[in-house]
């Protein structure tokens, strides 16, 4: 997966959303369409061309009280309109390690 | 143990204040995230795909069971309820709120515990070897030089912003447990001709994209000259090291690209113009610092005690006496490795309260001393034999006693695309997966010694260049893929491993590993030789012959 810290020009095909970590916890959050930020993929916006993602992310990038370390992440959207990671990567950060935590939370 | 005196808790107690003041501007917005990044960093700070992480310097890899106890508290009260030691000798939080790190760094403080130069561009945690003060043959106790390393490291203001990071580690020892040869300094103590103790220097290690062993720069500094002869290699770094391409700013990259007699004329030019100066060390500040370390009453005690005699009949105990308990330069005891490789389980983790019990067993049976070793194990570095029975009990009821140590399953591995924002891949169900495989501890005997490390990225931190066989996590297509070296070490005979062959999928990885080891049953010449030998006998092409025509 490559990080999106190597995420240099933003040209995208398909399904993105911004994501970032809360500055307060470091939870994972993403970009709504209200301009706010939510703990659930499902509440992003999603956007599907180079201009929008930029538009949403440069958005994103303003409100750095927040948000840190913002990004633009592939999704899937399926025909109901459910949101998916686009990669592993981002399937970790919605649902967790992928191993048993020593202690259960 | 080393006593902390004022200065330094002053200066740790201050730092937290500090902090708190940076971490309350930065979430009321005074402070950006690209003014606040380099402050959190420079207190161990990192941003990591679920959450804050913060990383703790263990220096010289010495805890003191209050210590551990602090780690435990905050990995109970501020984090998951466990921490991560790393191959760096530290400890890593990986769900830390930003909000409470204040508080969390404050209670670490009140132990002398802290995250200064764990990060950023600087000096970071001095390393050594688990061992130091109680292995056999060692010349001296190298911690009190990685002490005076520390002290003359800490807020250096001419070293705060090198090229990059910067890792010294230092041995007394022929054997090296500290990896000398994969740091930007390693420092050996050993005795010239003359019998006098100084320090063979090498520069210019290091793993990553570019890995690198270092080279000896000088064969012998006097114990007067080392910490000038150090600022020299660091001034000559300082000065022409890359700072215009990250991938090529580490030393290693000057080192190589200036050849090492270029680089050692420069630092000699540069030695002599310091070495009588502030830095040429009086015996008395080593013998100060030598005194501030405590060192345990031993008690006279008989090698073959009759509650080991009585022991001897559990398999189990005699299984993990065999494995984890080593030599102790004083007769009657033994060095113990806790293994933290329990099979299926993470590398190098360790639960709050394993970390209490382990804490309780070192006061009871050690001293009240813990080491950290590069391999993710713990350390009681000095145990009473006719404890051993009893010490053992209480490790096998906390799931500590796991009998692999340098066994197949002893596994260094990062975090891997669990957790670190660096990452390609994921590391540690590889590990757990590879553990399961060889659980059986008459198999993983059988195969004898064999060091497997993996990284999830290039940058390394799995150490995989010098494992015997070392897995390296790249990513094709989207997809999590696999390098497979062989021939790797990270002993005094350090070598980097070679490529075996293409990359396989996430899927194929432990099966490969069976056929790699299948493969060297088949090979050896006989059933004591090594893993690393055969491989170096042989090299890679049998192994390559075998295990590809399967995948």
């Amino acid at each position: 997966m490559t990080s999106p810290l190597e995420q240099k020009k933003l040209k995208i095909a398909g399904p993105h959303v911004v994501t970032a970590n809360r500055t307060g916890d470091g939870a994972v959050i993403w970009r709504t369409a209200n301009k706010l930020w939510s703990t659930n993929l499902s509440d992003a916006a999603v956007v599907r061309n180079s201009d929008d993602a930029r538009a949403l992310w440069a958005e994103a990038i303003a409100d750095d009280v927040g948000a840190v370390g913002s990004y633009v992440a592939p999704v899937q959207v399926d025909a109901a309109g459910i949101i998916a990671p686009g990669n592993l990567r981002e399937r970790i950060r919605v649902t967790g390690t992928t191993i048993e935590l020593p202690v259960a939370v | 143990m080393y006593a902390y005196d004022e200065l330094d808790r002053t200066l740790v107690r201050e730092r937290v204040e500090e902090f708190r003041d940076q971490v309350r501007r930065r979430l009321s917005g005074e402070l950006t995230e690209d003014e606040f990044k380099s402050l959190r960093l420079m207190n161990g700070v990192y941003l990591q795909l679920h959450a804050y992480m913060l990383r703790i310097a263990i220096p010289y890899g010495t805890l003191a069971s209050d210590q551990m106890r602090m780690l435990a508290h905050v990995a109970r009260k501020y984090d998951r309820g466990y921490g991560h030691f790393t191959t760096r000798q530290n400890i890593q939080y990986h769900w830390i709120k930003l909000e409470q790190l204040p508080d969390a760094m404050a209670d670490l403080a009140k132990v002398g515990v802290h995250g200064i130069q764990t990060s950023g561009n600087c000096i970071r945690n001095i390393t050594t070897d688990q061992w130091a003060g109680v292995a056999p043959g060692e010349i001296e106790d190298p911690r009190v030089w990685a002490e005076l390393f520390r002290q003359y490291a800490t807020l250096h203001p001419e070293f705060s912003f090198l090229p990059r990071k910067f890792k010294i580690a230092v041995i007394a020892s022929d054997n090296d447990r500290a990896a000398l040869r994969i740091h930007d300094i390693g420092v050996r103590i050993h005795r010239n001709s003359s019998g006098e103790a100084g320090f063979e220097v090498m520069v210019g290690g290091g793993l990553g994209r570019s890995p690198f062993l270092a080279k000896t720069i000088k064969p012998f500094v006097s114990r007067r000259d080392i910490l000038s002869y150090i600022e020299a290699i660091l001034r000559v770094y300082n000065q022409y090291g890359r700072r215009d391409n990250i991938y090529k700013a580490r030393i290693k990259i000057l080192v190589h690209e200036l050849g090492i007699e270029k680089f050692a004329a420069e630092v000699e030019d540069e030695w002599q113009k310091i070495k009588d100066g502030p830095l040429a060390l009086d015996e008395i500040v080593i013998a100060d610092i030598r005194s501030r370390f405590t060192y345990p009453a031993y008690e006279k005690q008989i090698d073959n005690p009759p509650e080991l005699k009585a022991a001897g009949s559990d398999a189990r105990f005699e299984a993990w006496r065999r494995n984890s308990t080593s030599h102790h330069k004083v007769p009657g005891y033994a060095i113990v490795t806790i293994s933290l490789k329990e099979t299926g389980k993470t590398p190098g983790d360790a639960t709050a309260e394993q970390m209490d019990v382990i804490a309780d067993l070192a006061d009871k049976y050690s001293f009240g001393e813990i080491r950290v070793g590069h391999e993710q194990n713990l350390v009681l570095p000095s145990v009473a034999k006719r404890d051993l029975p009893a010490l053992w009990r209480a490790l096998d009821a906390a799931n500590l006693a796991t009998p692999n140590v340098n066994l197949i399953s002893d596994i260094i591995a990062c975090p891997g695309l669990d957790y670190c924002s660096l990452a390609n891949a994921r590391s540690i169900p590889i590990a757990q997966e590879i553990s399961r495989r060889f659980a059986n501890l008459e198999t993983a005997n059988l195969i004898g010694r064999l060091h497997i490390n993996i990284s999830g990225c290039i940058n390394a931190c799995g150490h995989h260049h010098v494992g015997h066989i070392g897995i390296l996590g790249v990513e094709k297509n989207g997809e999590e893929f696999y390098q497979i070296t062989i021939g790797g070490k990270a002993n005094q005979d350090a070598a980097l491993g070679t490529l075996i062959g293409p990359a396989v999928p996430y899927a194929q990885v432990a099966d490969l590993v069976e056929d790699i080891v299948e493969a060297y049953l088949s090979l050896r010449l006989r059933p004591d030789e090594l893993f690393i030998d055969t491989v170096k006998r042989l090299g890679v092409e049998p192994f390559k012959e075998r295990v590809y025509a399967t995948h």
